[in-house]
């Protein structure tokens, strides 16, 4: 029983604590013994918490064991700023810092009981796709260790994957939860911009940024996004709207559902495995009683134009306080990545060029709005696939940025739009790899898709299958 | 001083610190003068990864009303922008500020001159500000330091119209300027502690005259429809008569310049008040690109019309109105009403001082009296309170009024009983009279005054015969 532990859900691990079938010593202990083993082959992490602090962690309980995450092990991505716990999203700008504060998501996490147990590698400043693009660790696809993890979310997923958390926070820019979430078999959930706060991410590019859970299956998600979600008075784009208990809504079961499907989603080019999972998934719900409709998204085709002059653009201006002048490291130490999109950003916002890139951008994010808008009027939510591939090898993308570029085709839209998307395991290719798809839904609904992502986990293993390390 | 074919063309751009408790984006204390460096900061002010900014509610309608003062307009969708450059005293590398779509635009101010004229405001807007840079001497090292305790605090720039003409209005303008802040309660705007910053912008054009070669000067000036091609910017002066000053002397090297045919330079130039000279600091080319963009951590704000009209009614009687009331209300002349309501403060003390008559003394005190009271200082307006103020009037002058005829008696008597003092006095001692009056005064118990009893003393006397 006590070598499964590492495979039950969060719910599952509260129960048997509270019902002492295992303590919670026992919980964190599987959990790092898994670190200790796969960390050297696997690289999820930048910093590991020491024995010490994970036990003043669980000593710091007290008697407060019955909280939603009393006991429960997570790790973060480097991205979030963790007081005394160095802090790096993953550049050498930021080499050994010592945030000052606990960014929101993690201080709701740790007022839950929740056990942190490190932060997990990732591309430096979100920007990336593999977590190629990173001054430390690169972390390995556990199922193909030739293979990239994704990115820039890489080490959380595939810590995940390789069963070193149960669950961790990444950070979704232009599809860096759902990507590597995708590439490593797992559960991650984009959320609607506003639903969780910001405080605390350090900022890629702010108003594409989302803070979401990554877990083993869409149950945990859950759990944890009620717990993360919700109005910040640190963070003046959260939303007021109510935060439902996302757990306790997600039996209520599909059917009579209209799914959209995007035709733009299923383009040339796209992997014909991948294309096929994500069309059996797609039968398993009309299965589970879902009706399946034919729409269309038509400005997929601007979005990557529209993201790699917004997301740039912003990052420019985020980046702009790494001036050297504090944090101890000079502005030399940013990637050749970082360099260029800082680059064109500056570009798109200058005197002359503004109207003809920056607000260029700006338009076509409104047409990108409206046609999910309008997809919405048609259906409750959309599904398609999260990469046009599966994993490629190490090293593959990163030679050829335009390439990189289009590897994010699927995931880039919905943060303009702003809307959630949930990507979740629905096969492997026949090398062995996973195929992933998401699921999604209209603003701040992210009720529907997490209720349509726990039925087909229901009726489907994949979310079960786990790499051999 | 101007040549009287040139005009100067002069705008102004003017900073003012809020006064608001807490800093534009972040909860710290915005009082930051004084205090030790480093203390009032937290993530947010001093632009630390993840950090965030949360507008201030109370700054920007602070603002609003500024505008409204200012009869602007308050557009109903507003936002704010990023300005980026880089300076070691802006933490996050941008300001937060608002570019294309301010709070309130098109505005105008009267002022009074020779004549009364209306300046136009461009635009108020809010922003956030810097940092402060020290430079300093640490472990025998020459050194700049940086205090953060400004950083953040809530900034609002007002912006004219280049219908400034001289410098004399120039300061008119912004003593105008800082009394309506001061009305409103909005900002010390205290100059010395920098909460006032002015910003002239100068330049000067030649007046169209019947001059036959106009056409060639006026293409040697390179003049832009009305304005000419190029204008000066003079940075961060810390009073009205540096402004007034700074402005003299540019509008006095424009003119030298072009009186040798050559067109003065675009450029921002800094005001050395200890040589009362201007100096180059930045010129055309070397301006900065801002890049603005909007500010993606702070959505737009969208008022409604009831919320700006409940806004406006919270504004305070302005100088304007209240020196027309004053005129009106109390048979005050305009110079006593402009007098009595420069500050705020004074206005509200005359008005506390005639709430405390009575209608009995209505009939032996006037407003006017009182008017005269506070302008000619004969009372310590900061220690007297208004009731004491009026009960020291009271006491003065009923004497006048009640004891006429009881006086004349006692000083007849008392002239009568010191016929030597009256002697020495017409014999020319002054000290004479001094103790007759004293003498008067123990007589009447302190009932009349001095000055009134010296008078009547001299009158008696002179048609004594003793």
């Amino acid at each position: 029983m006590k070598s499964d532990i590492v495979e039950l859900t969060i719910k599952k691990l509260r129960d048997g604590i509270s019902q002492k079938q295992f303590s919670i010593q026992e919980v964190v202990e599987a959990y790092i013994t898994n670190i200790n083993k796969y960390e050297s082959k696997i690289n999820a992490f930048n910093t590991v918490q020491n024995d010490e602090e994970i036990q003043i962690l669980i000593r710091a309980l007290g008697n407060n064991t019955e909280k939603s995450l009393s006991g429960i092990p997570f790790s973060l991505k480097d991205a979030y700023v963790t007081k005394g716990v160095t802090t790096t999203a993953g550049s050498k700008v930021l080499d050994g810092y010592q945030p000052q504060y606990n960014a929101t998501a993690y201080q709701k996490i740790l007022n839950q009981g929740g056990i942190l147990l490190g932060k997990n590698s990732q591309d430096a400043w979100g920007h990336g796709s593999t977590s190629e693009n990173t001054d430390f660790k690169i972390p390995k696809n556990p199922w193909d260790k030739e293979r990239v993890a994704g990115g820039s979310s890489g080490g959380s997923a595939a810590a995940i994957s390789a069963r070193m958390v149960p669950f961790a926070i990444g950070e979704d820019t232009g599809g860096s939860i759902r990507n590597p979430a995708s590439f490593c078999g797992i559960t991650g959930l984009k959320v609607t911009y506003g639903r969780v706060s910001r405080y605390g991410a350090i900022a890629y590019a702010s108003s594409l940024d989302t803070v979401g859970p990554m877990a083993k299956n869409v149950e945990d998600a859950a759990l944890v996004l009620t717990i993360i979600a919700g109005k910040d008075p640190y963070d003046a784009t959260t939303s007021p709207l109510p935060v439902p208990n996302y757990f306790n809504e997600l039996k209520r079961g599909i059917r009579g559902k209209r799914i959209g499907i995007p035709k733009e989603f299923f383009q040339e080019g796209t992997d014909k495995e991948v294309i096929q999972k994500v069309k059996e998934a797609l039968y398993k719900f009309e299965e589970l009683g879902a009706e399946l409709i034919e729409v269309s998204i038509p400005s997929i085709d601007i979005g990557v134009a529209a993201y790699y002059l917004l997301a740039p653009s912003e990052t420019s201006s985020n980046l702009a306080r790494y001036d050297g002048i504090r944090y101890g490291h000079t502005r030399n130490n940013f990637t050749v990545e970082t360099m260029r999109r800082i680059m064109i950003g500056t570009y798109a916002l200058s005197a002359g060029y503004y109207d003809a890139y920056y607000k260029k951008s700006l338009k076509a994010r409104t047409i990108i709005i409206k046609d999910y808008k309008k997809a919405f009027e048609k259906c409750d939510m959309l599904i398609g696939p999260v990469n046009p591939t599966p994993a490629p090898k190490l090293g593959e993308l990163t030679s050829d940025p335009v390439q990189l570029m289009l590897s994010d085709v699927y995931t880039l839209t919905q943060n303009i739009a702003g809307i959630p998307s949930l990507a979740l395991p629905c096969g492997f290719s026949s090398t062995g790899l996973p195929i992933g798809m998401q699921i999604m839904g209209n603003m701040f609904d992210e009720t529907t898709i997490l209720q349509t992502g726990y039925a087909y986990q229901q009726a489907t293993d994949w979310h079960k299958m786990k790499p051999k390390l | 001083m101007v040549d009287d074919k040139y005009e100067p063309i002069i705008g102004l751009e003017i900073h003012v610190e809020l006064k608001t408790k807490s800093k534009m984006f972040c909860g710290c204390a915005a009082s930051w003068f004084g205090k030790e460096p480093n203390t009032l900061c937290c993530p947010v002010c001093l632009g630390l990864p993840g950090a965030l900014p949360v507008p201030n509610k109370k700054a920007i309608e602070w603002c609003v009303m500024l505008g409204l003062a200012l009869n602007c307009e308050i557009p109903l969708f507003s936002k704010f922008d990023r300005k980026n450059y880089f300076y070691p005293d802006l933490p996050k590398g941008y300001q937060i500020s608002q570019y294309d779509k301010p709070f309130a635009i098109n505005g105008s101010l009267k002022i009074k001159n020779i004549e009364e004229k209306i300046i136009r405001i461009r635009r108020v807007h809010m922003e956030e500000d810097t940092g402060k840079l020290l430079h300093a001497k640490v472990d025998g090292e020459n050194c700049t330091l940086i205090d953060f305790n400004r950083s953040g605090v809530p900034l609002v720039e007002i912006v004219t119209e280049p219908d400034i003409r001289s410098s004399e209005e120039a300061r008119n303008f912004l003593k105008k300027l800082h009394q309506i802040i001061r009305y409103l309660g909005i900002s010390g705007a205290d100059m010395e502690k920098g909460s006032m910053r002015l910003e002239p912008n100068i330049s000067v054009r030649q007046l169209k005259t019947q001059n036959s070669n106009i056409k060639a000067i006026s293409k040697s000036l390179n003049l832009v429809g009305d304005y000419p091609k190029y204008k000066v910017e003079v940075k961060n002066i810390n009073s009205f008569n540096f402004a007034k000053k700074a402005i003299d002397y540019e509008i006095k090297r424009h003119l030298e310049l072009l009186s040798n045919g050559e067109t003065p330079a675009q450029e921002t130039r800094g005001w050395d008040e200890k040589k009362g000279i201007t100096y180059s600091q930045r010129s055309k080319e070397e301006a900065h690109d801002y890049r603005y963009f909007p500010e993606p951590d702070i959505p737009p704000i969208n008022w409604t019309e009831s919320q700006i009209s409940n806004l406006k009614s919270q504004i305070t009687e302005l100088p304007d109105d209240k020196v027309d009331r004053f005129i009106k209300s109390y048979r005050l002349s305009e110079y006593d009403g402009t007098i009595l309501t420069d500050s705020v403060e004074t206005a509200n003390y005359f008005e506390k001082a005639i709430e405390q008559l009575s209608n009995e003394k209505k009939n032996q005190l006037t407003p006017k009296t009182i008017a005269n009271w506070i302008i000619n200082k004969k009372v310590d307006t900061s220690k007297t309170s208004p009731e004491k103020l009026v009960q020291l009037i009271m006491q003065r002058t009923q004497v006048v009024q009640i004891d006429e005829k009881e006086l004349e008696e006692i000083i007849k008597k008392i002239l009568a009983a010191n016929p030597k003092a009256v002697a020495d006095y017409k014999s020319g001692k002054e000290q004479a009279l001094l103790f007759l009056v004293g003498q008067v005064m123990r007589e009447t118990k302190g009932k009349a005054n001095a000055e009134q009893i010296k008078q009547k003393l001299i009158d008696l006397v002179s048609i004594s015969r003793v």
